[in-house]
């Protein structure tokens, strides 16, 4: 495969009827995902991530969305896949983890079948090859008594436990890719932390790409290579993770940062973004989608058609607003 | 004069079971707990889900009973308070609640939400209760006409918002704020934590923050005491949890939380490991033979923690 | 789960005993009697004779008395005799029973033939015209009563079109145990048990369709997709296997009601069942009929709500009862 990225999304739209129009919830996105990387979407409610996220799957529910563009995969445009064809693909080469690891699973269904499950579709497998797979999967992801876990029901299970379950469904065939959907969001702030460092451990030895839809900062700074902040259905900034993090040029990722309270500086006043995110019926489909709510920038600041621009290599920013941005109380 | 202080407070659940359903056990939700609030601090109540700090919010307002102990506000102990005596009190605490979508009723206007408090404690006038509400709405930086809206003509940081302004109008002393904003995002965080800390200095109001985002606690709280399993496992002034540490606990929740700089991602995975070793191998040091913990110890002026 | 069971049926006992005592009342309290009606009829009977026959059959007898007495009968399976049909009442119900849960059987399976496939067709593909044709004879069953339609199904197929006969549970021609004997019994249930059967699909339609239409969003009907799990195998392994939950539970209960509902089918059609036979009691005031009927169905009800219970925690591993 060489330098070949993994995945690649080019100009992805998808948009989403509303009585009888489409509405573009995610909008000319394009992005590559390469082997071994993780990639980090963030962004706040409603910015479109994780309908970013099922698009790549095909997940959306069908006639009420529109999806433009092309998901690149081995070769083969994603979009274009039957369902039948696209069955194929998910679950064997794409994975997904789901953010909420109590409605993730099926409750009538064990743990150990619903591992087994994907491998019965992607694989040749004999029954018993297939409960080995599944604790060996169980294993990996932690679980301290496999084969009393491949028995029990999800209810039987504890949160953090559960969300590594539903990590060894998304790689039970080996994807190389998985789509994590806010996989720690969910949980205690210490399982938290043991479910993002399975994660990195899992992807590391099994050189996986990984797309990690969240919004927590802290989240990606732990756990990404590359960020795509993504606001009002567009990505906005696109970087390494150092580079955003130590040079955030965007207005929406510098207002995001300066609004998190860091463990560092405490008591300091929170920045706060003014005005709310427009709702999908009444996003500016026009200019820049984040000038009102840095209405004291000058209207001349922003450019007419914001497109995503390398201003220094590898760091991707969407419309010229970021160059001459300052915070009102800087001023 | 005492403010608030919390004797010994237990809450249990009983568990029943065998073939006539009798008591067997009990969930100890809140287990012999004690500390103090002074007038005008934020005081940060941490721990995971199931560790008590709600229920133990939700006591001392009087939303659920308490097995035993004492709940001493303003010199008086409230659970030892007649029924009637008890409502003068009440409306001196007031609370604020995690999710904005559900804590408002869909069908009432924000008028009829806000004045539900005053309609309980005072006779007003419709006029003297319009007024009153439109000046706390103005004050959570809403305008006077959005009294007349619904609550989901708000966004998210706006019904929390109305949710504030519902505590305010009773003009309370202590307000417990129940994870006010774990369902908001980032930037609307922001926002009603910063005015969260505008009205208590323009009200003189004392905070029980609840939470169980340890930088959020550390942004808002003057104190802190930790909960696990129904118990203080450390109880300090803000800095004396962040930079000193002491109970194996405090040190997981603290290495759990994910460091906002890339740079230290390795160090991060690094330290959680050696807490979780420490966690593992000095176990014994920490909890008894029961897996309790300890009962708290003072170690300095403002420092205490649970060790044997 | 023995246990479990063992408690409940414990439960029933203090629950039989307030219902026997309220039926008794109940029943006393009724205006009328079973003999002064006969009174008129009789030219043999006058006042001295009637007073003489309700003292024999201890009619006169304190309310407790009769009530202990009737308690006790009860226990021993002896449900008293019917003064109008002058047999016991066990005698009387055995052959109507049988009637009434074939009756019963019959309209519980044929709902079921019905209203399940309908509500898959509707909650899968909704808003598709095959839904909205759903919808709309759910709106028209739910509408229609139960006595009105019966009537209906009896004039057109039983008298005008003679395909079905108008009465009765058997051809009285024809020999106990032949085939033709079997041919006559389901000729004759035929028409009451659809009839009963397309009234009460409606619930199990709505809840089967509400119930796939919300589990078909959920998360894990998510996950199964994003394993690859076909279409097919998503409603059969994931979706269905969910959306079965409420109508398993109703299940005890929708026995229970059924045998309640055949009250106005067996009396439209004439078919000799228990429902039938409670009506004419109740009007005849033949008290040892009318009580004996309410403490088994009430009794039925107690059951049903049991095997609710048993039936949900055996398919639902959430609630399994140890």
């Amino acid at each position: 495969m060489g330098n070949q990225p993994l995945l690649q999304l080019k100009n992805l739209r998808t948009s989403f009827r509303i009585q009888d129009d489409y509405f573009a919830a995610v909008d000319d996105v394009s992005l590559t995902v390469n082997e071994n990387e993780v990639v980090a979407i963030v962004g706040e409610s409603g910015c479109g991530k994780s309908a970013l996220a099922l698009s790549i799957m095909g997940l959306h529910q069908e006639g009420r969305t529109k999806l433009e563009g092309n998901v690149n995969f081995n070769g083969r445009n994603l979009l274009s896949l039957s369902t039948g064809e696209m069955n194929k693909v998910r679950g064997k080469d794409i994975g997904m983890i789901f953010q909420d690891p109590l409605t993730a699973l099926n409750p009538l269904m064990t743990c150990g079948k619903q591992i087994e499950e994907s491998m019965t579709y992607h694989t040749s497998f004999t029954g018993g090859e297939k409960k080995e797979r599944a604790l060996e999967l169980l294993k990996s992801v932690g679980i301290p008594n496999p084969g009393r876990t491949y028995k029990q029901y999800p209810h039987e299970l504890s949160g953090g436990m559960r969300q590594r379950v539903v990590i060894a469904v998304a790689i039970a065939c080996n994807p190389s890719i998985v789509i994590a959907d806010e996989p720690t969001t969910a949980l205690d702030v210490t399982i938290q932390a043991q479910i993002m460092d399975l994660l990195k451990e899992l992807q590391k030895k099994n050189e996986t790409g990984i797309i990690l839809i969240t919004h927590d900062l802290g989240v990606v700074a732990e756990m990404a290579d590359r960020v795509a902040v993504m606001y009002a259905g567009e990505i906005v900034e696109l970087a390494d993770v150092h580079t955003l993090f130590e040079n955030p040029l965007h207005p929406y990722t510098r207002s995001l940062l300066n609004s998190i309270p860091s463990t560092t500086d405490e008591k300091e006043r929170l920045h706060v973004i003014q005005g709310v995110v427009p709702s999908l019926k009444n996003l500016p489909r026009k200019g820049c989608r984040f000038k009102n709510r840095i209405e004291w920038m000058d209207d001349h600041e922003h450019e007419e058609n914001p497109v995503l621009r390398e201003v220094e290599p590898d760091h991707f920013v969407r419309c010229t607003c970021y160059k001459n941005f300052h915070f009102p109380e800087e001023k | 004069m005492v403010f608030l202080k919390i004797n010994n407070l237990k809450v249990y659940y009983p568990i029943r079971g065998g073939f006539f359903r009798r008591v067997v056990d009990h969930v100890k939700a809140v287990d012999d707990i004690s500390f103090e609030l002074k007038q005008g601090e934020t005081y940060g109540l941490v721990g995971e889900s199931g560790c008590g700090k709600t229920t133990t919010g939700r006591s001392i307002i009087g939303l659920t009973k308490s097995t035993a102990g004492e709940i001493i506000f303003e010199d008086k102990d409230l659970t030892k308070l007649s029924r009637k005596d008890y409502h003068n009190y009440r409306r001196d605490i007031q609370m604020i609640f995690q999710d904005p979508y559900s804590s408002l009723n869909p069908r009432k206007r924000v008028l009829d939400i806000v004045a539900e408090p005053l309609r309980n404690f005072e006779k007003l006038t419709i006029a003297e209760e319009r007024q009153k509400v439109q000046f706390y709405i103005e004050k959570v930086g809403l305008s006077p006409e959005d009294v007349y809206k619904y609550p989901h003509e708000f966004s998210g940081g706006q019904r929390q918002r109305i949710g504030i302004a519902r505590a305010l109008t009773l003009n309370p002393k202590l307000i417990i704020a129940d994870e006010p904003v774990s369902a908001l995002d980032v930037s609307v965080q922001a926002q009603v934590l910063n005015f969260m800390q505008d009205i208590q200095k323009e009200f003189n109001l004392t905070y029980l923050f609840i939470s169980h985002d340890l930088g959020i606690i550390q942004h808002m709280c003057d104190r802190i005491g930790i909960m696990y399993r129904g118990q203080f496992v450390e109880e300090g002034a803000a800095e004396d949890i962040y930079t000193n540490p002491q109970h194996i606990y405090t040190k997981r929740l603290i290495s759990a939380i994910p460091d906002i700089n890339p740079k230290n991602r390795d160090k991060q995975v690094e330290f959680r490991k050696k807490v979780n070793e420490e966690y593992k191998n000095s176990y014994d040091k920490y909890f008894n033979a029961e897996g309790k913990v300890y009962k708290l110890k003072q170690i300095s002026n403002t420092h205490s923690v649970a060790l044997p | 789960m023995l246990k479990f069971i063992l408690r409940r049926i414990l439960i029933m006992i203090p629950q039989l005993i307030i219902l026997s005592v309220l039926i008794f009342a109940l029943a006393k309290a009724m205006p009328g009697d079973a003999l002064t009606g006969q009174l008129a009829s009789s030219p043999k009977m006058d006042a001295q004779t009637l007073h003489e026959l309700k003292q024999k059959l201890g009619m006169l007898d304190p309310p407790y008395v009769q009530y202990f007495r009737w308690l006790k009968g009860l226990l021993h399976g002896d449900m008293g005799m019917s003064i109008i049909h002058q047999t016991p009442v066990t005698q009387l119900l055995a052959g109507r029973m049988e009637n009434t849960i074939l009756l019963s059987a019959a309209v519980l399976i044929l709902s079921y033939l019905i209203a399940i496939p309908l509500g898959i067709v509707s909650g899968r593909w909704t808003d598709s015209w095959a839904d909205k044709m759903v919808v709309g004879y759910n709106y028209i069953t739910f509408a229609t009563p139960l006595f009105i339609f019966a009537l209906l199904m009896l004039f057109i197929f039983g008298f005008v079109l003679g395909w079905f006969p108008t009465s009765g549970s058997v051809d009285i021609r024809v020999e106990n145990g032949t085939f033709s004997y079997f041919m006559s019994k389901v000729n004759h249930l035929i028409l009451p048990a659809f009839s009963g059967a397309i009234i009460s699909t409606t619930v199990t339609i709505q809840y089967l369709r509400t119930e796939i239409i919300d589990t078909k969003i959920k998360d894990f009907v998510k996950t199964a997709r994003a394993k690859g799990v076909s279409e097919s195998n998503v409603y059969t392994r994931h979706i269905l296997r969910n959306s079965f939950l409420p109508i398993a539970a109703f299940l005890g209960y929708d026995i229970v009601s059924l045998i309640g509902g055949s009250v106005f089918l067996e009396s439209i059609y004439g078919y000799p069942g228990i429902g039938q036979l409670f009506i004419t009691s109740i009007a005849q005031r033949d008290f040892s009929v009318v009580t004996a009927l309410v403490m088994i169905s009430g009794l039925a009800t107690l059951v049903g709500t049991l095997l609710s219970d048993i039936i949900l925690s055996a398919v639902d591993p959430r609630i399994r009862i140890e």
